[in-house]
């Protein structure tokens, strides 16, 4: 499984890197940069689940 | 002005109504099941969703509904504001593409980084109100603490002086609260605030410092300074739009440690469960209902909606919807799952969510230290702010334990 994030949706909550520290990061704009690419591991995904399910735009998706 | 009360809200809405102010929720889920937007021929037409689903769909439509004024009153945006795309209060009142232009300029003073560097001295602060508070048992947590910590914050970084947060919390008053005053009288009450703001723009011209009114009065658009009424409209969002907001999250959060001793003594017993807590009060009692006005006549979900009719934005009526949220009328301060919308949705997310987050943890974290144990105070009334930011005004309690 993997992490999508769809910069475009992203509007800077903040939620995901708050959450997700060692999976996202945010730009001099608060915008949401994802630090990892590729397949995750057990406490990754379930980290990354937790900030999907915070994200209020919807804006991560975990998936092939 | 004395105004008719409101029979039924589902068409004869008013977010200013004392049964609203008081208690909004239990009315919101009575029109979500019977509307589900409600209707209102008061401030010129109005409507106002109650669903998740329409509320997400209004705040991500700039093509039908525009941002041109957030604030719900008698008037019409008229030849004494700017026109969309820019508005009165730049990025908040601007639609795109420019909306984009002026929130750029602010958003790297309210990303994380430099707001967590004001960490400490909101901590100060707090511990400041706190002992100003003394040994007294009946304390009042809004008018001691939560109206003073929005203000001390905006006025630092503002470069403004922190006695002026009074000044500030009037001009709120004025523009966010008193929004039934006849259209004329809301002009004259904003006079204060214009000359206030100009002459800080004349001194900050003259004298400028590493504030956030320095760093707009510098800053250019395509090789351009911004134009005065830019840098105006800026500065009356940052003293406005921050401090009743928080203010009021802060304060809705003691109230409900008040009068649920279960979860104060959860959070006390287990400070890591604050962050969930922090954002369960934010969606449970999400303070900011926004506005926007209809562009041109055209139906949204069946609703014959007419140009320059306003939406009221109930981002709390959205996060009380069963549909988008489980056990949604229940305040979970451990709940896993929360894409709560109380900094809104699409691109208008509160430029200070990050500010408000910081402050409203701080705010707890202190509080809590000082005072582990607390209940309302029943025998003094508990008051609400009215208008479209609600929250406690008047926050009356007893002290049971001190740390």
């Amino acid at each position: 499984m993997k992490i999508h994030l769809d910069t475009g949706k992203c509007q800077g909550h903040g939620r995901c890197y708050s959450l997700a520290p060692e999976l996202f990061d945010c730009d001099d704009l608060g915008t949401a940069v994802l630090l990892v690419d590729g397949e995750l591991n057990e406490d990754q995904l379930a980290k990354a689940k937790l900030a999907a399910g915070n994200c209020p735009e919807f804006a991560i998706e975990i998936g092939n | 002005m004395i105004k008719p009360p409101v029979e039924d809200f589902a068409t004869d809405f008013d977010h200013t109504d004392e049964t609203w102010v008081a208690d909004p929720y239990p009315i919101m889920d009575d029109l979500r099941e019977r509307c589900p937007i409600a209707h209102s021929d008061r401030y010129g037409g109005l409507w106002a969703p109650m669903t998740y689903e329409a509320v997400a769909a209004i705040a991500n439509d700039t093509d039908n509904f525009t941002s041109r004024t957030v604030v719900i009153h008698n008037g019409r945006p008229g030849d004494e504001d700017l026109p969309a795309p820019i508005g009165v209060a730049p990025p908040i009142s601007s639609d795109p593409p420019f909306h984009e232009i002026a929130r750029r300029l602010l958003l790297p003073a309210f990303a994380p980084r430099p707001i967590n560097a004001l960490e400490d001295f909101t901590r100060e602060l707090c511990n400041r109100l706190l002992d100003d508070l003394g040994d007294a048992d009946l304390v009042d947590a809004s008018v001691g603490y939560a109206e003073h910590i929005p203000v001390g914050l905006i006025a630092k970084m503002c470069g403004l002086p922190p006695e002026d947060g009074d000044l500030f919390r009037s001009f709120v008053g004025v523009i966010i609260e008193a929004v039934d005053l006849p259209a004329e009288e809301r002009i004259l009450a904003f006079e204060p605030v214009q000359e206030y703001i100009v002459a800080v723009m004349q001194e900050r011209k003259e004298n400028p410092g590493d504030d956030l009114i320095s760093y707009l009065l510098d800053s250019e658009i395509l090789g351009n300074k911004l134009s005065d009424e830019h840098v105006f409209g800026s500065i009356l969002l940052l003293i406005v739009a921050g401090i009743d907001t928080t203010w009021s999250a802060i304060g809705a959060s003691i109230l409900h440690l008040s009068q649920n001793p279960d979860d104060l003594a959860r959070i006390v017993a287990h400070p890591e469960l604050l962050p969930s807590a922090v954002e369960e009060f934010l969606r449970a009692y999400a303070p900011v209902s926004m506005a926007r006005l209809v562009k041109e006549d055209f139906e949204f979900q069946g609703c014959p909606m007419k140009k320059d009719d306003w939406i009221f934005l109930s981002f709390p009526a959205a996060n009380r919807d069963p549909e988008a949220f489980d056990q949604a009328d229940e305040v979970l301060i451990d709940r896993e799952i929360n894409r709560h919308t109380a900094f809104g949705l699409g691109i208008h997310r509160c430029l200070g969510s990050n500010l408000a987050r910081m402050e409203m943890t701080v705010a707890l974290e202190e509080w809590l230290k000082r005072f582990p144990k607390f209940e309302l105070n029943t025998e003094l009334p508990t008051t609400f702010s009215q208008g479209q930011v609600r929250g406690p005004r008047h926050l009356p309690l007893r002290i049971l334990e001190r740390g």
